[in-house]
């Protein structure tokens, strides 16, 4: 019974925690988007604009939630609860820290890429659903590239298996630590970068945000939602977002530890909390997020799955025989 | 309390299953058929065969039904053809069903609870189901992966052959 309620207050930390950091990353996008542009961005409710996420969440709380007449009511309805609570679950297996982990599964890696192939549902019924040419062009295309970018995210994410030799993300990052470079993406170079192009287009943000590009399709999949049912999937692809930055942190740059060449030069970094380096590895991630949407044109789409099918699968496969080779050879 | 879960997967899954069968829009019935994926990753996980759930998670919720989705978005097909089914006979149903009984029976008197082997519940739980499937598959089975590799190579190799002469 005590486990339990343990369990209830860890789970309610790391999803207040989450939703709070989602909330004030809209803030961060407003403002580094504002000032890649020279403009300030959100300045006027509360100092610098601070109390802006919690305004525009009042705001979007009150607004009418309107179902159109011809929509399929039923799957409308239940879409955006599909990709949010298979977006959530995530959550439980991420290693935050050395013992701060809500259920070690053997196959978290596994667990993640099951339910993100699971949330795509949400976005294509969304499209579906809703009974517009805009929303369903946006769903086909967001299925179609979800699709497509998975395989190149496993082939990626097979080399740190390989060379872990677990699926489980906790003991992945401990295989990483005892490591040559301590950190996945120097001798994985090429699948780290395989990760990171394929985390962009999973999570449907720009340069690949096609399924809800405004220049073609109003706003793709999310065109006919409003209100809370929008915030619901605008949520979900914050969540999305950060999940990909934890994968990326614990996968490829060594979790909440740092690599042994550093700490041997500079020993005092060792009494630094590991939540701490954490923190910074995905917040430079996210960081990398909203600075590439501030800088780069929107790809078309046979380009988008041109470099799906073409460069990053047959990249992830190389990257994979190296590691295979590495692993082999022993170095 | 688990025989109680067990119990509620197995009589819904019959329930799923009836109302994938029974729908008359292709779209309900994948999004049936969807649930119906996820209770039987569930079924797994009682045998302790975690890998397989995910497995089956990821392929066939993942990637095939996704395809179904697809390919019914792509034809437009709004409802099912009211034509006459292909096989209407009840002779052949009830050898189907025949059948399929036949097969049920065999399938439980074969069952052997007392299976002794090199791979016992306490050395799958020693090193990890996956481990345990994989040492199994590469070591005693090679060839089986290759053949399955190349029967899953031929269909892409026909697909691109196809894709190549429509350009």
């Amino acid at each position: 019974m005590i486990e339990l309620i343990i369990m209830i207050i860890k789970t309610s930390i790391v999803f207040a925690v989450v939703l709070t950091h989602v909330a004030y990353t809209t803030y961060a996008e407003r403002k580094i988007i504002g000032r890649a542009q020279a403009r300030m961005g959100p300045m006027e409710v509360g100092p610098y604009g601070l109390l802006q996420p919690i305004a525009d969440f009042i705001k979007i709380f009150f607004k009418e939630d309107i179902v159109p007449r011809y929509a399929e009511k039923v799957l409308f309805q239940i879409a955006p609860l599909i990709v949010l609570v298979f977006t959530m679950i995530n959550l439980t297996v991420i290693p935050f820290d050395r013992n701060f982990i809500l259920a070690d599964l053997n196959i978290g890696l596994l667990f993640i890429l099951a339910s993100a192939s699971v949330a795509v549902y949400g976005i294509i019924l969304a499209g579906w659903a809703s009974n517009s040419r805009y929303s369903f062009l946006g769903g086909l295309r967001s299925a179609s590239q979800v699709l497509s970018y998975e395989i190149a995210l496993g082939l990626s994410l097979a080399g740190v298996v390989l060379a872990a030799g677990s699926l489980n993300l906790r003991e992945i990052v401990i295989a990483q630590h005892n490591s040559v470079f301590g950190i996945y993406a120097i001798p994985q170079i090429i699948g780290f970068v395989v990760f990171v192009i394929s985390a962009f287009a999973e999570t449907n943000r720009a340069p690949f945000d096609l399924p809800e590009a405004e220049t073609e399709l109003v706003a793709g999949y999310l065109t006919e939602y409003s209100a809370f049912r929008y915030a619901l999937f605008f949520l979900a692809e914050y969540v999305a977002m950060y999940i990909m930055a934890f994968l990326c942190t614990l996968c490829f740059l060594g979790g909440w530890t740092i690599p042994k060449f550093i700490t041997d030069t500079l020993p005092f970094l060792e009494k630094v909390p590991g939540i701490l380096w954490f923190a910074i590895k995905v917040y430079s991630f996210i960081f990398l997020y909203i600075w590439v949407r501030a800088t780069l044109p929107r790809y078309r789409f046979d380009q988008l799955l041109n470099i799906g099918w073409k460069v990053l699968i047959p990249a992830g496969i190389i990257n994979l025989l190296i590691v295979a080779f590495i692993k082999r050879l022993g170095l | 309390m688990i025989y109680l879960i067990f119990a509620y997967f197995c009589a819904s899954m019959i329930g799923i299953t009836l109302m994938a069968l029974t729908r008359k829009n292709p779209v309900h019935s994948v999004l049936w058929l969807l649930l119906l994926f996820l209770h039987i990753a569930v079924v797994y996980l009682f045998l302790n065969a975690e890998f397989l759930a995910v497995v089956q998670v990821i392929v066939y919720a993942g990637a095939i039904l996704v395809m179904f989705l697809f390919t019914f978005f792509l034809l437009g097909a709004k409802e099912l053809p009211k034509g006459k089914r292909y096989i209407d006979l009840w002779e052949g149903r009830a050898l189907i069903g025949l059948l399929l009984t036949g097969v049920f029976i065999g399938a439980f008197s074969s069952v052997n609870t007392s299976w002794k082997g090199k791979y016992t519940i306490e050395y799958i739980e020693k090193i990890g189901h996956t481990k345990a499937l994989g040492i199994m598959l590469f070591n005693e089975y090679p060839l089986a992966v290759f053949l399955l590799g190349i029967i899953l190579l031929i269909p892409m190799i026909a697909v691109a052959v196809i894709a190549w002469r429509v350009r």
